[in-house]
């Protein structure tokens, strides 16, 4: 097992350098000067602008810049600094963070429950309404892009009914958190009960379940025990690595409800052509992406036997 | 969950059958499944019975209905799309087809049990070897996890698996063919039921192999005094182990004998193309038999006999008219025990 | 062709003293493919004929327009018909639904917008097959090396997340055009594509008839397009179809991002419509609606085409 690790973190540096240095080539290889736009239309003078270019290292040769970024990162744990605010990377990161971990707890709860839930429902009656109901419904689901949701929650729900607030002011306030929350649930909701639903249908059908049957169990016993044990093993694996990407930043649903986490960030940072801010919070995600997906594959060959890496 | 189980209250003496009454006994089982494609007509009529004690090998290709058959004693079938139209099945003389769903679940696993064919995909991946053999004993007669555990390696040493104590905790995939088969054995037997159900218990295996776990098998039932129903398609299996023999077609019996009977003198074509088509050292050089044709499209069964089409011996009458599963006689008429078939020239088959 | 016929076995006639010259009934099954089984089921599915039908409909909307509507959905009227109300009787008509804060006709722009999406969508799903396609089975039969290189390489532009990918590429173009948009798009979108494709390739290539046709001196483009390539269709092209409408619906998110196509779309449409959404909804509904339709339509295609294909669920 711990040579699995070991070789899967090697295998994994080759991927953090490739896509840093993308998202860093990304981002500077391409038009637009962050430092010119801290001036707006004021414009300033070439040597203000030259000094504090210097000042950013961002006339030096891309890939000598991309050498320093990742120097300080490794070394000393230094992401970068945002150009408009002159604050750490990290310091704008530890503000976002907190909030869009709230945000994605909550829906990661509501897709975990509600989509096992209706997933095992559907399963258990395969092929017949109840299943198909869920199945188009989640269809539907899945069609509806983020932003068309949240618009349609937030004018039924916010303008129309008043039962909640349209905007997060306060977001440890969960009834604020609500609304965002299901929106970005969505997706994944649906992706959820279509895997549990299809695992469990197609897991009633396999030998080990007519054995047990056989055995003379009880069905709450067949279901319950057997049958769940090997179905939830794909549910469980999705949900895994979709936290990860709940994480990566909702930046449709934060935007959408005046949200301060780190899709907001990433999404300002991308208009307002801040690179460094940029580049830092995307690295930090690319890292907490590839330790969410080796923490998948370890749970994977804990909750299945059958796989076990020597 | 331990749940404390009543066995269901049957008259059931140990040794079975003093009264005459068989162990099991299937009467006039119908099975039909209901496709989008049709029905199909699994299993037409078969009768058969089976007492304490004594092992009935029920031979028949794919299609045959023996399958069926035996998943309909169990109770497993899908309900829909499967029916059961017509038919008993007696255990010990009561009807198990009018009992309540709980009634018959108590009956499965504690007193019939069933062995499948492939031991790596019947039993459950994740859960480990102890687990499901002390299953059996938490759920049917409430042992704590540590009693139901000890139990389980006693089971497994008692089908021989090697160092039972050290793989009680192991996943069925760290376990060798034989070994799976054995631990299905083991869990068939838990509770030391009166009928044991083995559904091509050693297809998936190698020869050798097969021939260990048969003796096994034996050497359990012997000790146990158990009925066997033995389904196979391999007659070399049959002949060690078997004391009478059913042979299916197209989901009827086709013809019924005590086992040395049966390969001395076949009383129907199908039975002895069987025969004829194992290859014998003293055929070498010649050309081996095969049975031509294949089994029925159970959609739509042949008229009249359903072997006709493939029979070297079929006449008018085979196409038109179903034959009854007659009485086989020595051709004095001196009745011969336990010996049907079900053909309009049995005479001629079986006395030339 | 697939190697995956089930044609039914030739009756043997038996040597030997009992045979006789009884032939057995002809056959009356028809020939069984995956192609001719899929096709059989899919033409009885309700999901494929209602999603088929809406394509139809929609390529209709995208080639003729003029078929729909006879308004130009750029030019404006501001004078008589800012944000005006639709009048839901008079189907088909300019005002049907409405008109926007520029006084055009939304329904107009409803029509004239199916053909960015659908130009997008159809644009940036071949490119993502042809050259994930390519990647994927490239990586998925040779192995070794090239496998671990193309693997690494797939993860790297894997490990940005897609719509933070689109917006940075995006973002540093004035003039977003149609083929921007499915370049950017497409430039992330590959590697799923590869990963299917290589996971299909790497079990079909384990199959008998391939290391036949390999044994028979067969040369590795000729096995990699006629033997391998048919077996792995299933499974990619149940995700490329599913992913069109995703990508439809990438598209729109983006342009109400700011980030999207520069002319008519619905994205932009509804993301206008977003700051009006007190006064005047119907910006926003209807193009929200037929987007919502048309990204279902595609993905129940693929639904349909996955249940026809899946052997499991025969």
């Amino acid at each position: 097992m711990g040579r699995y690790v070991a070789r899967r973190l090697l295998q994994m540096i080759p991927v953090f350098i490739g896509t840093t240095l993308l998202i860093f080539l990304m981002v500077y290889a391409l038009p637009g000067d962050p430092v010119r736009g801290l001036f707006g239309d004021k414009g300033g003078s070439p040597q203000v602008i030259a000094q504090l270019r210097h000042q950013y290292g961002l006339d030096q040769p891309i890939l000598v810049q991309y050498w320093h970024y990742m120097k300080n990162m490794i070394l000393h744990g230094d992401f970068g600094t945002q150009i408009a605010s002159g604050r750490p990377v990290t310091d704008v990161l530890g503000d976002a963070f907190p909030v869009t971990l709230r945000l994605g707890a909550l829906a990661f709860v509501i897709e975990f429950v509600l989509g096992i839930a209706l997933g095992i429902t559907a399963g258990l009656r395969a092929g017949r309404v109840t299943d198909n109901a869920i199945l188009l419904v989640t269809l539907l689901l899945i069609s509806v892009p983020v932003f068309v949701l949240g618009y349609i929650l937030k004018v039924v729900f916010a303008f129309n009914l008043n039962w909640l607030p349209p905007n997060v002011n306060d977001s440890t306030n969960i009834n604020e958190l609500l609304m965002p929350a299901i929106v970005l649930a969505t997706a994944s909701l649906a992706y959820v009960t279509r895997l549990t639903r299809t695992s469990i249908a197609e897991n009633l059908r396999a030998d080990y379940i007519r054995t047990a049957i056989a055995k003379g169990l009880p069905k709450r016993r067949v279901v319950g025990v057997h049958l769940m044990r090997n179905s939830l093993i794909p549910v469980i694996t999705y949900l895994g690595t979709d936290i990860g990407a709940l994480m990566g930043g909702a930046v449709v649903t934060e935007g959408l409800f005046n949200i301060q986490g780190v899709g907001g960030t990433i999404a300002q940072s991308i208009v307002r052509r801040e690179g460094t801010t940029l580049v830092g919070l995307v690295t930090i995600l690319v890292i907490v992406y590839l330790l969410a997906n080796l923490l998948v594959d370890l749970l994977y060959a804990v909750l299945d036997p059958r796989i076990r890496y020597a | 969950m331990t749940t404390i189980e009543e066995v269901v209250p049957v008259p059931s003496p140990r040794d079975g059958g003093t009264d005459g009454t068989p162990l099991l006994e299937v009467r006039d089982l119908h099975v039909e499944f209901h496709t989008r494609e049709g029905v199909v007509k699994a299993v037409n009529g078969v009768n058969y019975s089976v007492n304490a004690g004594e092992t009935l090998a029920v031979l028949g290709e794919s299609g045959s209905g023996k399958s069926v058959t035996a998943q309909a004693i169990m109770g497993i079938l899908d309900m829909p799309p499967a029916k059961i139209p017509q038919g008993e099945i007696r255990f010990r003389g009561q009807d198990m087809l009018t009992m309540s769903g709980e009634d018959r679940r108590k009956i499965r696993g504690q007193r019939i049990a069933m062995i499948f064919q492939d031991a790596l995909s019947s039993l459950n991946p994740v859960l480990s070897v102890g687990y499901q053999l002390g299953e059996m004993f938490r759920v049917h007669q409430g042992l704590s996890k540590k009693e139901a555990k000890a139990k389980a390696i006693e089971l497994m040493d008692r089908v021989k698996i090697p160092a039972a104590a050290a793989r009680v905790n192991d996943y069925p995939h760290q376990f060798s063919g034989g070994m799976r088969q054995r631990i299905m054995i083991a869990m068939a037997l838990a509770l030391e039921p009166e009928l044991i159900i083995a559904d091509e218990p050693t297809t998936a295996l190698d020869v050798t192999v097969q021939a260990q776990v048969m003796d096994l098998l034996a050497e359990l039932q012997r000790e146990y005094n158990m009925g066997l129903i033995l389904i196979t398609h391999d007659l070399g299996v049959v002949a060690d182990v078997a004391d009478k023999i059913a042979v299916m077609y197209a989901g009827r019996i086709v013809e019924r004998a005590p086992v040395h009977e049966l390969y001395k003198r076949p009383a129907h074509p199908y039975t002895r193309g069987l025969l004829d088509s194992i290859p014998r050292l003293d055929q070498k050089g010649q050309e081996l038999y095969a049975i031509k044709g294949l089994p029925p499209n159970l959609l739509r069964v042949p008229s009249g006999c359903a072997f006709n089409p493939r029979c070297p011996k079929a006449q008018d009458v085979c196409r038109t008219q179903v034959p009854d599963l007659l009485p086989v006689t020595e051709q004095d008429g001196t009745e011969l025990v336990g010996r049907a078939s079900a053909c309009h020239f049995w005479k001629e088959t079986i006395h030339g | 062709m697939p190697d995956v016929t089930k044609t039914d076995i030739k009756n043997a006639v038996a040597s030997g003293p009992q045979a006789a010259l009884q032939l057995p009934e002809p056959k009356s099954e028809k020939t069984r493919s995956l192609w001719g089984d899929a096709w059989r089921d899919l033409r009885r599915s309700w999901i494929f004929i209602v999603s088929s039908v809406l394509i139809v409909i929609l390529l209709l909307i995208t080639f003729f327009p003029g078929w729909f509507t006879g308004v130009d959905p750029t030019s404006g009227d501001l004078a008589k018909h800012f944000l005006q109300k639709p009048r839901l009787g008079n189907i088909g008509s300019p005002d049907w639904l409405g008109y926007d804060q520029q006084g055009r006709s939304v329904f107009a722009r409803v029509i004239y917008g199916t053909r960015a999406s659908i130009a997008v969508g159809f644009g940036t799903t071949i490119a993502v097959t042809v050259v994930g396609g390519l990647v994927g089975m490239i990586a998925g039969y040779f192995g070794g090396i090239v496998d671990s290189v193309l693997s690494r390489l797939t993860d790297v532009f894997f490990g940005i997340p897609f719509l933070l990918g689109t917006m940075v590429v995006l973002n540093s173009f004035q003039d977003r055009t149609t083929w921007v948009v499915i370049g950017a798009l497409s430039f992330f979108g590959w590697t799923q594509i590869a990963r299917v494709m290589r996971g299909a390739v790497i079990t079909t290539k384990q199959a008998d008839y391939v290391h036949a046709a390999q044994a028979l001196g067969a040369s590795t483009p000729r096995i990699m397009f006629r033997h391998i390539l048919p077996n792995t269709l299933a499974p990619v092209i149940v995700v490329a179809t599913i992913s069109l409408g995703i990508y439809i619906s990438a598209e729109a998110t983006l342009s109400y991002l700011g980030l999207g196509l520069n002319g008519v779309s619905w994205g932009n449409d509804i993301s206008d419509g977003g700051n009006q959404i007190r006064v005047a909804q119907w910006i926003m509904l209807y193009p929200s609606i037929m987007l919502i339709i048309t990204v279902l339509a595609f993905i129940m295609l693929g639904e349909a085409v996955r249940n026809a294909l899946d052997p499991k669920m025969r």
